[in-house]
């Protein structure tokens, strides 16, 4: 049975209010999603004041402040704080986004922020990403070759090479994936532009000789045909790819086979 | 010295701990650069290999490295691996081992087409081979000069492309990941290694693996440090987990700045922006390095770079409005350039400083990025403790690579690039041992029935940890005394200083505050233990410097401004006792031959960029 609102365990409540840090001046309020398996209670959504004048600017700095001065037990991903890891993706002010890259002068009121949206709570913004990375795996995204190995490089000339800009620049952050309704619906059984862009990214690089059955692999009404262009993945993508395009350039690569 | 992990007697714990036991013939400790290598390798061989990573594996800092790979391919012009040997061996400032750098710079032409092949999005000359850019200290000709194109590069997300391809490529082996699993110690017995405890970070069940070698490729620890290049998670762990077992770090008080961190948030400007015709300049809009490194001048070494900058900053002629930094101008190259080979960087500097770098230049500053030091290895990867007299003594069953490991191919000064070709050429030498000596599914022997033990007890002390300083505040602490004792610039008396207030801070560590007692993903007590671990190397760091007498490499004395060949060509080897809170210093020769009659040892000389 198709289930069109939240289960009941699932309904978001209202979380605590955080004392505001005595003697601050420049407060920016934070609205968090929480959520701790262990406490039996539902997610709720906890409010925290920034002191901006002790923070740096971008809404990760935020997060780690109220970490290291308000709430030890906040809990998250991060890794690198330069945009390049993909650890700290998450929903903020609406929008799929890596919180290390995310200003907070780029949002207007409270900041809202909650986990990457319709995967599985770990536990905080601690989403389960065992599906998307299974999804990758499945793709096989390394260099397939049949001709005997060079003894130096392949060559690639750099036409060919320019062909992979856009696409080898994904950093694997689930932003898009997750922002896609279609991908909400069909998790399981559509791949979702992420895994799709990997697929076009190793499709369209001149030194692989797998085209052929990797395409095949794709032409299913499912793992590739899910998507409607519905455009989100493109929006939010952080690094600024194109998944839908990516997409559609594998579709016309299944069109053009056939002719 | 306690030899038992540097723990003391059992305590009574307070959790109960569900704990699976595994059995591996190889596994690995870590997913960056060269633990995938590491495990490609092993498994490549039919080694059963488990990989264990705090983080999914291309969320490793290797990611972040951006300008390249140096071999000497020759694509760009005229290059030689002897010539890369040669610049190397002048780049550690005569510390490195020889032996070591031959091996390097011998297997790097091979390793990087080993890349391409895996398919690493390499960017290209005209006729299609891998681009190669000029980099810092990499010269033509046994250091006479000019500079060589040597960098193969993926634009400036070289890392990245290297990593995620790593990744991809395992993904086609057997190798089994265990991703998000953070490693506590090392199980050793009578000096052998037999494996590792980890907690999956998911539900904090216990998990002991047991392995003929373990490998530790847990990168450096740059976040001892307030403001560095490095990654949240670039605590040393590995590090760490070898000091608490009674074994010894080696020159840990080389400690790379990189000249181009940006200013305020210390992300990353790769050198490549200077090998791609950027320069530095101060308050009078002058270009200093001509001052300091007459020949190689924007391209001298990491560490001469750094130094200038922090001469002409502290004399006055740094820029902006507390004249505490200095520009990086790119705003003279071709956009088109600047599209096509340093795009990441482009978009960092809007994004951190709000700079147009076809416009304005980036503020920059000399940033923590890289430790020389680490885990002693040979070139097999095989670590060393020196053993009735044997100072290259091998700890049977543990081997390490990457930035965790000492080979020492760095030495007292690492060159650009010569990290992720570090990774890699020795990522794969790992796994190449591991299938000459280990015989895939022989019989372990036996673990005594306490192994591993002492971690739990460890992490359980530390979840009910109830002292008055919370980890954050403890962690700061510790940053800041780094940050101010043990910098660019190091006198004895600052290093004094510093030796007493990073005790200070050890201690204070022993009173830390957990607030989160949780088991599912309790991100509270991994920092804490990544704390536990950050401090001892803090403390060996700051022990190692204030010991050595001389200027070598990143390693500036003001008050010894000389190197010092007849006292100090030796590696520091520094032990820590965690019980007593003190620690050992010895030494250990440097290596002063080459792998084979190919080249021969290069002499001391004076280092002049």
């Amino acid at each position: 049975m198709v289930e069109f609102t939240l289960p009941k365990n699932s309904k978001l409540t209202e979380g605590k209010v955080w004392p505001k840090p005595a003697g601050a001046t420049n407060l920016r309020e934070f609205r968090v999603y929480r959520w701790n398996p262990d406490d039996g209670r539902n997610p709720r959504v906890d409010t925290f004041f920034v002191d901006l004048d002790d923070c740096g600017p971008m809404v990760l700095d935020a997060l780690l402040w109220i970490k290291n001065t308000i709430d030890p037990t906040l809990t998250l991903r991060r890794s690198c704080r330069e945009g390049v890891c993909g650890s700290c993706a998450m929903n903020i002010d609406g929008l799929n986004t890596l919180a290390c890259t995310k200003g907070m002068d780029e949002i207007k009121g409270p900041v809202k922020v909650y986990p990457l949206p319709h995967l599985p709570v770990i536990k905080d913004l601690v989403p389960d990403l065992t599906n998307f990375y299974a999804q990758h795996r499945s793709i096989e995204p390394w260099l397939k070759t049949s001709t005997p190995t060079p003894q130096k490089e392949w060559r690639q000339s750099r036409e060919d090479r320019a062909k992979l800009d856009g696409l080898y620049e994904c950093i694997l952050c689930a932003s898009c994936s997750t922002s896609c309704p279609s991908y909400w619906w069909n998790d399981q059984r559509y791949l979702g532009p992420a895994v799709l862009l990997q697929a076009y990214r190793w499709l369209i690089d001149s030194r692989d000789e797998a085209t052929g059955e990797r395409l095949d692999e794709l032409e299913d009404p499912f793992r590739l045909y899910r998507c409607h262009t519905i455009m989100n993945c493109s929006n939010t993508c952080p690094k600024h790819l194109n998944p839908a395009k990516a997409i559609a350039e594998i579709k016309k690569m299944l069109v053009e086979r056939r002719m | 010295m306690t030899l038992t992990n540097g723990t003391d007697a059992p305590s009574v714990r307070r959790g109960s701990y569900s704990i699976t036991d595994h059995a591996f013939d190889v596994v690995v400790v870590g997913a960056g650069g060269a633990g995938l290598r590491a495990t490609l390798g092993a498994s490549e061989a039919g080694l059963k290999t488990a990989c264990i990573t705090k983080v999914f594996p291309t969320r490793s800092h290797t990611v972040a490295a951006q300008g390249g790979i140096a071999a000497s391919l020759g694509n760009m012009g005229p290059d030689d691996w002897r010539w890369h040997m040669y610049d190397t061996v002048k780049g550690s400032d005569w510390l490195g081992d020889q032996d070591a750098i031959e091996y390097l710079c011998r297997e790097a032409p091979a390793a990087v087409y080993e890349l391409d092949h895996y398919g690493v999005p390499f960017s290209r000359t005209e006729d299609g081979r891998i681009y190669q850019r000029p980099f810092g200290g990499h010269m033509q000709n046994m250091g006479a000069g000019p500079a060589v194109q040597r960098t193969c590069a993926a634009a400036d997300r070289t890392g990245h492309a290297i990593l995620h391809t790593l990744y991809g490529q395992s993904l086609n082996h057997k190798a089994e990941f265990f991703v998000e699993y953070f490693a506590l110690d090392l199980i050793m017995q009578d000096g052998v290694c037999y494996g590792v405890m980890a907690m999956s970070m998911e539900d904090g069940s216990i998990h002991r693996f047991r392995s003929h070698k373990t490998i530790l490729a847990t990168g450096g620890y740059g976040r001892a440090y307030f403001s560095c290049t490095s990654a949240h998670t670039c605590t040393g762990d590995g590090n760490a987990m070898v000091l608490r077992a009674g074994l010894p770090l080696q020159d840990m008080e080389f400690v790379q700045f990189h000249p181009t961190g940006i200013y305020g948030a210390g992300c990353l400007i790769t050198e490549g922006a200077r090998g791609e015709g950027g320069y530095l300049v101060n308050a009078e809009g002058e270009r200093f390095m001509e001052r300091y490194a007459p020949s190689a001048k924007d391209l001298a070494s990491r560490d001469v770079v750094s130094r200038a900058m922090t001469i002409e900053i502290r004399e006055g002629r740094g820029v902006g409005k507390n004249r505490d930094h200095i520009f990086l101008h790119l705003d003279h190259l071709d956009p088109a350039v600047l599209a096509e080979r340093l795009p990441g960087i482009s978009e960092s500097a809007k994004i951190f400083s709000g700079v147009d770098v076809t416009r304005e230049p980036i503020p920059v500053l000399p940033t923590v990025h890289y430790n020389m030091g680490g885990i002693p290895t040979n070139f097999f990867g095989e670590v060393l403790c020196p053993k009735d007299g044997d100072p290259d003594a091998i700890v049977p069953g543990l081997m390490a690579v990457g930035e965790a490991a000492c080979a020492s191919v760095h030495g007292a000064n690492r060159l650009g690039s010569n990290s992720l070709i570090d990774l890699v050429v020795f990522g794969r030498a790992a796994g190449l041992r591991c299938a000459e000596t280990v015989e895939s599914g022989s019989k372990h022997r036996p673990l005594a029935k306490d192994a591993g033990e002492f971690a739990i007890d460890r992490l359980d002390r530390l979840r009910y940890a109830a002292g008055g300083t919370p980890t954050a505040e403890a962690r700061l602490a510790m940053q800041r005394v780094m940050q101010s004792n043990c910098a660019v610039f190091r006198t004895g008396e600052v290093l004094e200083e510093g030796r007493g207030l990073i005790k200070d801070v050890w201690a204070q560590t022993g009173d830390v505050k957990v607030y989160d007692q949780s088991l599912v993903w309790n991100s509270d007590l991994i920092e804490t233990l990544e704390l536990e671990n950050l401090i001892l190397q803090a403390v060996v760091t700051m022990e190692s410097a204030a010991a050595r007498a001389e200027s070598r490499g990143a390693h500036a004395r003001e008050d010894f401004k000389d190197r010092d060949d007849g006292n100090w060509m030796k590696h520091t080897l520094a032990w820590a006792d965690g019980a007593d809170r003190s620690v050992e210093l010895d030494y250990r020769p440097v290596h002063s031959y080459t792998l084979t009659d190919e080249i021969d040892y290069i002499e001391p000389k004076a280092r002049v960029y």
